[in-house]
């Protein structure tokens, strides 16, 4: 291959390398990240739209460049070259994806296990309230919600119940039921949720995170809220007519006016 | 071993000319061009369909039809375009049409069986388009059909579904049975299984992935059907019963479903682009592996589709490894076609237009699958117009492209007339533009808070609904120029001649369009179908 070949592969894979990398590091396209994992999330999702943006913008590259420069004369009745495959070049396509991929893979596994979804849900040790439903085998979900750094308090269990078309979020230990989701920033939170009719799905876009809920079978997730605010609630499930209507808010407080909602809303404060 | 001739059962008993497309014909090219058209009426019926889901989306609010009619059209939509449109036509349209040629036979292994499989989906579309005015409602849990809802929306409606499907599916398998029995058993002597043309090799591993998953839809459905009509507890929950269950059935079918829809396009797509690039087709042996593989991990990826579920962590694992390498064998057939390209002599007609798109679709389409793979990542867009985006790119971008471009490709066979290029060019243009419009910005819905299946949504999100949906009109507007290809060409077309491509697979070998019997003697035996380059002139004698 003669040197000037060479030179502007070299030349053209580093621009398309470098265009991908400043593409996925500015892409500014997700909503609000207001729990823990959420920069990790974005983390992921920025390699991933680098990864993306190389091997999108590389293959059309190729491809127009392809149908330009070989184009065949209006007239010109003869063939190409009768070029039948090029193993060694076959086994650099074979290999590149392959270590994509498994990056890709190893990367991803390692932002779920610091997500805490690796931590089995069954593990009773981990969860403070399995106490609560004895029987219940939880099915799926993110558990793990002590895995976060340097809590400040311990978890905190809410059931979540859904039906059509609703979310009943339930405070165990403050006995406080509401139609909204309150929680701290910096707390853990530990979400058990069972849907009494058919499945549904519990959705926060600034959480990155979604769980199904579904009859039958008790699953679980768990966050840390960061940021105080209120974000929605929406069901990912097709649930019938109403499933577009089926939302709820999460009004995440800072702990202090978190522990004054509890004051007000405790069924205790309101009696005494 | 004597071939079949079709001359002999396929005589005097049967209607000649137009009429023999509304007879039980036992001829293979007829039941392609049978598959082909029922399919493309299926087409724009889904097409209105997505047309009234588009125009519900264009405002924030439900308020253009109820919003069970809304389930109904999801619902119906997505069963359609699967079932009577994509599945029919890129299997059984051009897969009848083909592999007899292809593999030097004068007609399917099993005639019979196949005028049967085609003559199922008519009457099984119907049932399933009758049900919105016949039962009262259609079905409403969408193409998944998941209990409980679907156990609790209006029954009559769900258990016609369900019906409808089970025929499809049954038609379905007795196609794929017919082809691999094609492949295998009918080759003309001399022909090796590694000379045939890679629309072979695509249909054969589609055909294994028909005969092993079909089964275990068919048999879910039955259960389902079950607990509908008899109150049994399968996947009833009050009575027992186990929903994530029906999802793992469900999902071992429906995602090799996704492979049943793509591997006859990388096969159709790996016979256009040779022809009209005058080149080989770049690394044939690696091609076939990869079909292989792909037919390999499809089995085993299917809960990929079940991340938010009730799904414990190490199955969340496991799929996550498992359905990000099938990128591998994805990826290869895509630097090989780009070899293909690469130093040839392009010609950029429309078929070849469609192919060029179907690779930018499909890589767009893969690359957001490899990230939906990620456990991590699919856990905040599952679910999301994301999933809807990523899917289409893949079914309309990857494989209805390459429908198109292969009707424009084997249009002069099957009608002996060429396809006009400016309409050709015309309606591409507004698909692709109309497509990516309509698909594209959906991404970014998903990834921002709008999930699927609504009929309402965040008023922040009208704007890119609106796109969207003018994207949809003009992908409405795309089939004006193709419908009026197709017929005004049909009777005063440019006439095309034996092989107005110079091409060297054996369909091209025989008069267009060709004689019952597909060749007048003996099968040509056509051991390099992509022989380009090597010998200038093209041959244009039948070999003996």
């Amino acid at each position: 291959m003669p040197i000037r070949t060479v030179l502007t592969i070299i030349a053209a894979t580093t621009a398309l390398v470098l265009t991908g990398l400043w593409v996925g590091n500015n892409v500014n396209i997700l909503p609000l990240d207001a729990s823990s994992n959420a920069p990790t999330y974005d983390a992921l999702f920025k390699v991933l739209f680098s990864i993306g943006t190389v091997l999108f913008l590389g293959i059309v590259i190729l491809l127009v460049y392809s149908l330009f420069r070989f184009r065949r004369p209006s007239g010109d009745l003869s063939d190409g070259l009768a070029i039948e495959g090029n193993l060694p070049l076959e086994i650099v396509w074979t290999a590149i994806p392959a270590i994509v991929v498994l990056f890709v893979g190893i990367y991803s596994y390692d932002i779920y296990e610091r997500m805490g979804g690796m931590v089995n849900l069954n593990d009773h040790s981990a969860m403070a309230h399995a106490a609560m439903e004895p029987q219940a085998r939880v099915w799926g979900g993110i558990g793990g919600a002590g895995m976060d750094a340097a809590p400040t308090g311990a978890v905190l269990p809410v059931e979540v119940t859904a039906m059509q078309f609703a979310f009943i979020f339930h405070y165990p230990d403050a006995n406080i039921t509401s139609g909204e989701l309150h929680v701290p920033t910096g707390q853990p939170v530990e979400l058990h949720m069972e849907a009494r009719d058919v499945i549904h799905a519990f959705w926060v876009p600034q959480f990155r995170l979604k769980q199904d809920v579904i009859p039958g079978q008790p699953t679980v997730l768990s966050f840390t809220a960061t940021k105080a605010g209120s974000y929605p609630i929406v069901c990912a499930e097709l649930c019938g007519p109403y499933h577009g209507g089926m939302r709820s808010t999460v009004v995440v407080h800072e702990p202090e006016a978190y522990a004054t909602w509890l004051q007000q809303n405790s069924p205790a404060s309101t009696t005494t | 071993m004597t071939l079949a001739n079709p001359s002999d059962f396929n005589g005097s008993l049967q209607p000649q000319g137009w009429l023999r497309y509304f007879s039980f014909s036992l001829d293979h090219k007829v039941i392609g061009l049978q598959y082909l058209v029922c399919g493309f009426v299926f087409y724009l019926i889904g097409g209105a369909l997505a047309g009234a889901i588009r125009t519900e989306l264009a405002t924030p609010l439900s308020d253009f039809m109820p919003r069970d009619t809304y389930n109904e059209v999801l619902t119906l939509h997505g069963t359609v375009m699967i079932f009577l449109w994509i599945v029919p036509v890129v299997n059984g349209a051009f897969g009848n049409y083909l592999i007899p040629f292809y593999v030097g036979a004068r007609d399917m292994a099993f005639p019979r069986l196949n005028a049967v499989a085609f003559w199922l989906i008519p009457p099984a579309g119907i049932l399933l388009i009758s049900s919105y005015f016949i039962a009262g409602a259609a079905a409403q849990s969408g193409w998944t059909a998941y209990p409980p809802l679907s156990l609790t929306t209006p029954a009559a409606g769900q258990v016609v579904w369900i019906l409808s499907v089970l025929l499809l599916g049954g038609s379905s398998i007795f196609g794929g049975i017919n082809f691999i029995a094609t492949i295998l058993k009918l080759r003309r002597p001399g022909l090796k299984l590694m000379q045939l043309p890679m629309y072979c090799w695509a249909m054969l591993g589609t055909s294994i992935l028909v005969v092993l998953s079909t089964p275990v839809l068919a048999g879910t459905l039955i259960l389902l059907s079950f607990d509908i009509i008899a109150h049994t507890g399968f996947f009833n929950p009050a009575l027992g019963g186990n929903v994530v269950v029906y999802q793992h059935l469900f999902w071992f079918y429906s995602h090799p479903a996704v492979y049943i829809m793509v591997l006859p396009a990388f096969g159709l797509v790996s016979e256009i682009l040779p022809v009209h690039a005058r080149k080989p087709l770049f690394g044939y042996t690696t091609m076939v592996y990869s079909i292989m593989a792909i037919v390999f991990l499809g089995l085993i990826v299917w809960a990929h589709h079940m991340f938010t579920s009730g799904t414990p962590p190490w199955m969340r694992l496991f799929f996550t490894i498992a359905t990000s390498f099938i990128a591998v064998p994805t990826g290869i057939k895509f630097f090989n076609w780009l070899a293909t390209l690469w130093g040839g002599k392009i010609a950029l007609n429309s078929a070849m237009l469609f192919s060029c798109a179907f690779i930018v679709n499909f890589v767009f389409g893969g690359i957001t699958g490899v990230a939906l793979a990620q456990v991590p990542f699919d856990i905040h867009v599952h679910d999301t117009y994301f999933v809807v985006g990523h899917f289409h790119y893949i079914v309309y971008g990857g494989t209805v492209f390459v429908i198109f471009g292969s009707l424009y490709h084997w249009y002069p066979k099957f009608t002996g007339r060429l396809l006009n290029e400016d309409l050709g060019r015309l309606h591409f243009l507004l698909t692709f533009i109309g497509f990516n419009l309509c698909f594209a910005p959906q991404h970014w819905l998903g990834l921002n808070g709008m999930p699927r299946r609504v009929a309402e949504y965040d008023p922040t999100f009208t704007t890119l609904n609106q796109v969207s949906s003018v994207g949809a009109l003009l992908m409405a507007i795309s089939t004006l120029p193709l419908l009026i290809n197709v017929v005004v060409t049909a009777i005063n077309g440019k006439v095309a001649g034996d092989n107005p491509w110079n091409a060297l697979t054996p369909e091209w070998l025989t008069s267009s369009p060709p004689p019952v019997e597909n060749w007048i003697g003996e099968a040509p035996l056509v051991t390099e179908p992509y022989g380009y380059g090597q010998h200038q002139e093209v041959p244009q004698e039948v070999q003996a």
